[in-house]
């Protein structure tokens, strides 16, 4: 009984994330990333005459290079716990993993702290992405040829 | 009109992120892995590659994008090279991801002080 009523207090006051708010903040700001690059994709193919594909990975390249640098030198964690998986889910989340964990532990020493460290975050993203592509092939070469 | 749809669909990726984010106990890791997991299952169905057609890079910049290059390079490795072709050509396209964040975080890193 008593853990019960103990319980019902924690849930009555621990704070209701505004979900509705969240979710319209982090698909506002993963769209307008997406759309500017849609954009600058646009200028790189229109004016520079680029292939898309070549256009694409100069995107991907870009993103990945602000955004390490935003979070080495400037406050990029401020910005992802304000807009949230607007930020996390494109590849700019995947760089910000590796950069903070780098900043993290580099004061253990260049080995066992940063080469130790190095792929924390970002590891599970890197393993799970070989095994289940590795899978999917073995699944798509077996049943259709 | 490939804008608003860029607009759209990397959104719709990123609500479906954060509506697991704030509806269970996930971490941002599960949320990113499933995604991956997600992307290389569409590519597989060959989905996703119609889907960049249509959308544009809005669709290469989710972390989804990054599973369905992972399975079309080693599917084009099996095309090539057999069975073993799939681990000789299996990393091949996301390299660039990869690479450039490890160089990159590693330069600013040593530029940066040490945090306490």
């Amino acid at each position: 009984m008593e853990k019960l009523k103990y319980q019902k207090l924690v849930n009555d006051t621990t704070p209701k994330p505004k979900k509705m708010k969240h979710s319209l903040i982090a698909f506002i700001s993963g769209g307008l990333l997406g759309a500017i690059c849609e954009i600058l994709k646009l200028i790189l193919v229109n004016v520079y005459d680029m292939k898309i594909t070549d256009a694409s990975s100069i995107i991907i390249f870009i993103l990945v290079i602000v955004a390490c640098f935003m979070t080495a030198f400037f406050d990029f964690d401020k910005w992802v716990i304000k807009f949230k998986a607007g930020l996390i889910v494109p590849i700019t989340g995947f760089a910000h993993s590796i950069q903070s964990s780098a900043l993290d532990y580099k004061k253990d020493g260049l080995i066992t702290g940063l080469g130790a460290n190095f792929f924390k975050l970002a590891g599970s993203v890197i393993l799970y992405g070989i095994v289940s592509a590795f899978i999917f092939c073995l699944i798509k070469v077996v049943f259709y040829g | 009109m490939t804008i608003i749809y860029s607009f759209l669909f990397c959104g719709f990726i990123c609500l479906i992120g954060q509506i697991i984010l704030d509806n269970t106990k996930f971490t941002p890791g599960h949320v990113t892995s499933s995604l991956v997991v997600l992307g290389a299952f569409l590519g597989m169905l060959g989905c996703y590659d119609k889907i960049i057609n249509f959308v544009g890079v809005g669709a290469s910049i989710p972390i989804t994008s990054f599973g369905n290059t992972l399975f079309n390079s080693a599917y084009s490795g099996y095309l090539s090279g057999g069975f073993i072709g799939i681990f000789n050509e299996l990393l091949c396209n996301v390299s660039l991801g990869i690479c450039s964040a490890i160089i990159f975080s590693f330069i600013f890193t040593l530029l940066t002080k040490v945090k306490d």
